[in-house]
C-alpha cells in the first residue's frame, strides 16, 4: 500500500524552544492548546495549516535542547506521525518513539524537497519515495516497533496489561 | 573487526546480545532501577498502564532524599504514599528519610556493581560510572515501563574518550576537572554520548573524586559516564555486595567519536558563574565578588572528603556568612563525626543539615533570598535552581567555597590557610 504525504521542510539545529516554547510548558494543558502553538517561532503557518499525516523533513540535530515532551506531543496533536531528519538530538529521538512518532534518519533529504511537496510511503517495501528516489525506512528492534505500532509507550503497555 | 567501547560491552551484556555497536537499538534489562521522591508520580503512570505488579521488585531501589525531612504536609503525604507502595510491591531496597542521596546510598550499599547497568529517574545517574557501571537517567514514563516490563529500548551511544594525565595541584580538585570539561566543550559537548575516562591520572584520584567527575557528566549532556574500576573500587564494594560480578573494560582499539586529553597538572581552580554550569572562569577572575551564603553538599560534592576539606579550612576560625554543610549520606555524616570534623565545623559556626539533596532543587533547607549570591559545590546554577530566579549561584570546589565563607567574598585558594593543619 502506498500513501501520499505533504511535507514541511526545515533546516539545521531546530531547537525545542522554537518547536514548543518554554513559556508554555506549565500553562497550556489541552491537546488543542498545545497544538495551536506548535512551531510558533519557526513557522507561523504550521499550526493552522498542518494536515493529519503530514511529514516534517529537516537537517541535522532536530529537537536539540530541552527534554520537554510537549515538543513532540504538539506535533503528534498536529497529526504528524513521522519526522525525517539528517540527525536528531538524542533526547528528542527517544521522546518521539515513546510518544508514537517515527523518527527517520535520511541525510540531506531536506535539500531535495520544499514545503508543500508530496512524498510517498510504500508501506509494503518500507520505503519513502521522494522525487522518484526510494529511501529505506530503517527498522527498529521489535519492542521499539511495538511502541510505534501502539502509538506510544503508555498505550502499548495499556494494550499489554489490559488484555492479560 | 575493531574493538568495543565500555558502553557497547555493557549494553550487549544487559540486552543478551553477543555484540552490539553504537547506533544499534537494543532492549536493555538493567540490573538495578531506582527512583526517589518522584516514585509516587511514577506509580500513577504505572497504574495507568494497567500493570498490577512490578516485574522485578528485587531490582528496584527507592530512596527518600529530595525533600527530607518533609518540609510540608504535601511532601509528607508524598513520602507516605511511597512507603505504602514499597510495602505493597515488596520492593527490596528502600532507604528512609535521612539515609542520604540515592547515588551515594546505592554506591555505599553496593546495590549496583562494576560491569552492571543501572537506570534511575534522576539525571545524575551518570554517577555510577565511578565504579565501572553503566548508569543512565530515564524519564518517569520510562521508569513506569521499566517497573512493568523490566526492560527499556536504547540506542547504543557513541563514546567520547577523555584521557586524564598528570596529578592535581593542591587546592585543585575533581570539581575543577569537571568544570574545565564544561568550559572547554560546552554543556552540550557530551549530548547523547557516553563518556569514557582513561589515563594514569585516574589512579591518583580518590573514589570520592572519581564520583564527582562521572556525576558531573550529567551537566555535559552525557547519557552515561565511565571510569575503569581498579582494586580500590573492588575493595569498596566487597563488604556489602550480595552477588558476583565481572568488571568490563573497553578494548584498546575501540572506536570513539572524539578523543581528548587533559593534563590535570596544569589545571587551576575553576568557577561556574551565573546562570550556566559551562559559564566557567578561573577563580582568580572573580575574586572579591560578595557572597551571602555558602553550601557544601549534593550528590556531586557532599562526600566525606568534601567535609574534611571544609573542616581543614575553617578550623579555629569563624564563618562570616551562613555556611551550610549537608552530608550526602548518614554514613558520610557518621564518619565525619567520628573523625571530629563535625565538631570542628560547629565550632566555626557552620550549620549541619540532614543527609539529602538539601536546597539543590530550591525545595527547602537553605534556599537564597532574591538578590542573594550563593557559592556552592552543587551541580547546577541555572537561573532559579535554588528557588528564586533573582539569586545568583556560583559553583566551585570545596576549598574555594569554604574559604569564601570565611571571607564573605569569593577568594582564591590560599595555601597559607592550610598551614599548621
Amino acid at each position: 500500500m502506498n500513501t501520499d504525504h505533504h511535507v514541511w521542510v526545515y533546516g539545521n539545529n531546530v531547537n525545542t524552544d522554537v518547536i514548543f516554547a518554554g513559556k508554555y510548558t506549565y500553562t497550556l494543558r489541552t491537546e488543542a492548546e498545545i497544538q495551536s502553538v506548535a512551531l510558533e517561532d519557526l513557522d507561523p503557518n504550521f499550526a493552522s495549516q498542518v494536515q493529519a499525516g503530514d511529514v516534517i523533513v529537516a537537517d541535522h540535530n532536530w529537537g536539540n535542547g530541552s527534554s520537554r515532551e510537549q515538543a513532540v506531543t504538539c506535533l503528534r496533536y498536529s497529526g504528524i506521525n513521522m519526522i525525517i531528519a539528517s540527525s536528531f538530538s538524542g533526547l528528542y529521538f527517544r521522546n518521539c518513539i515513546n510518544q508514537g512518532i517515527r523518527p527517520v534518519i535520511i541525510e540531506d533529504l531536506y535539500q531535495h524537497l520544499s514545503t508543500g511537496d508530496t512524498i510517498t510511503i510504500n508501506h509494503d517495501a518500507q520505503t519513502i519515495i521522494a522525487n522518484g528516489v526510494a529511501y529505506p525506512i530503517p527498522e527498529f528492534s521489535p519492542s521499539v516497533e511495538a511502541i510505534l505500532y501502539a502509538g506510544g509507550l503508555v498505550p502499548m503497555l495499556q494494550e499489554r496489561f489490559n488484555t492479560e | 573487526m575493531s574493538g568495543l567501547t565500555f558502553a557497547e560491552k555493557a549494553l550487549a551484556r544487559a540486552s543478551g546480545n553477543e555484540s552490539v555497536r553504537a547506533g544499534d537499538v537494543v532492549d536493555v534489562r538493567p540490573d538495578v532501577m531506582f527512583s526517589h521522591d518522584n516514585t509516587a508520580y511514577i506509580r500513577k503512570i504505572f497504574l495507568e498502564t494497567g500493570a498490577k505488579r512490578i516485574l522485578h521488585p528485587e531490582r528496584v531501589a527507592i530512596t527518600l532524599d529530595h525533600a527530607v525531612p518533609a518540609p510540608t504536609t504535601r511532601h509528607a503525604q508524598n513520602h507516605a504514599e511511597i512507603r505504602q507502595w514499597v510495602r505493597e510491591q515488596n520492593i527490596t531496597h528502600f532507604f528512609e528519610v535521612g539515609r542520604g542521596i540515592c547515588h551515594q546510598v546505592l554506591s555505599e550499599e553496593a546495590i549496583v556493581l562494576s560491569g552492571e547497568v543501572i537506570f534511575g529517574s534522576d539525571s545524575h545517574s551518570t554517577h555510577f560510572g565511578w565504579l565501572g557501571a553503566f548508569g543512565m537517567g530515564v524519564g518517569r514514563t520510562e521508569m513506569a515501563s521499566l517497573w512493568a516490563t523490566g526492560e527499556l529500548w536504547l540506542r547504543v551511544p557513541e563514546t567520547m574518550k577523555i584521557t586524564l594525565t598528570g596529578h592535581l595541584q593542591s587546592g585543585v580538585t575533581a570539581k575543577d576537572i569537571a568544570l574545565y570539561i564544561l568550559r572547554t566543550w560546552g554543556s552540550g559537548g557530551g549530548q547523547y554520548r557516553a563518556i569514557e575516562f582513561a589515563g594514569d591520572a585516574i589512579a591518583t584520584l580518590s573514589l570520592d573524586e572519581r564520583a564527582v567527575l562521572t556525576n558531573s557528566m550529567a551537566e555535559f549532556g552525557a547519557m552515561s559516564a565511565y571510569m575503569p574500576p581498579d582494586e580500590q573500587v573492588f575493595d569498596y564494594l566487597e563488604s556489602n555486595r550480595t552477588r558476583d560480578y565481572t568488571p568490563l573494560y573497553p578494548d584498546a582499539d575501540a572506536i570513539y567519536s572524539q578523543e581528548e586529553v587533559i593534563d590535570i597538572s596544569a589545571l587551576q581552580a575553576q568557577i561556574a558563574c551565573p546562570h550556566s554550569p559551562d559559564n566557567v572562569l578561573d577563580v582568580t577572575e572573580v575574586i572579591g565578588r560578595k557572597v551571602h551564603q555558602a553550601f557544601i553538599g549534593t550528590c556531586t560534592n557532599g562526600r566525606y572528603e568534601d567535609i574534611a576539606i571544609v573542616a581543614q579550612v575553617v578550623r579555629g576560625q569563624q564563618v562570616q556568612i551562613p555556611l551550610l554543610v549537608i552530608p550526602a549520606s548518614s554514613q558520610v555524616l557518621l564518619q565525619a563525626t567520628r573523625d571530629g570534623h563535625i565538631a570542628t565545623l560547629l565550632e566555626a559556626g557552620v550549620t549541619i543539615g540532614t543527609p539529602g539533596c538539601g536546597p539543590c532543587m530550591g525545595n527547602h533547607m537553605g534556599v537564597p533570598a532574591p538578590n542573594d549570591v550563593a557559592i556552592t559545590t552543587m551541580n547546577r546554577n541555572f537561573r532559579g535552581r535554588m528557588g528564586t530566579g533573582d539569586a545568583e549561584i556560583y559553583l566551585a570546589n570545596p576549598y574555594v567555597v569554604a574559604m569564601s565563607a570565611l571571607a564573605g567574598e569569593i577568594v582564591a585558594y590560599d595555601e597559607a590557610v592550610m598551614v599548621g593543619d
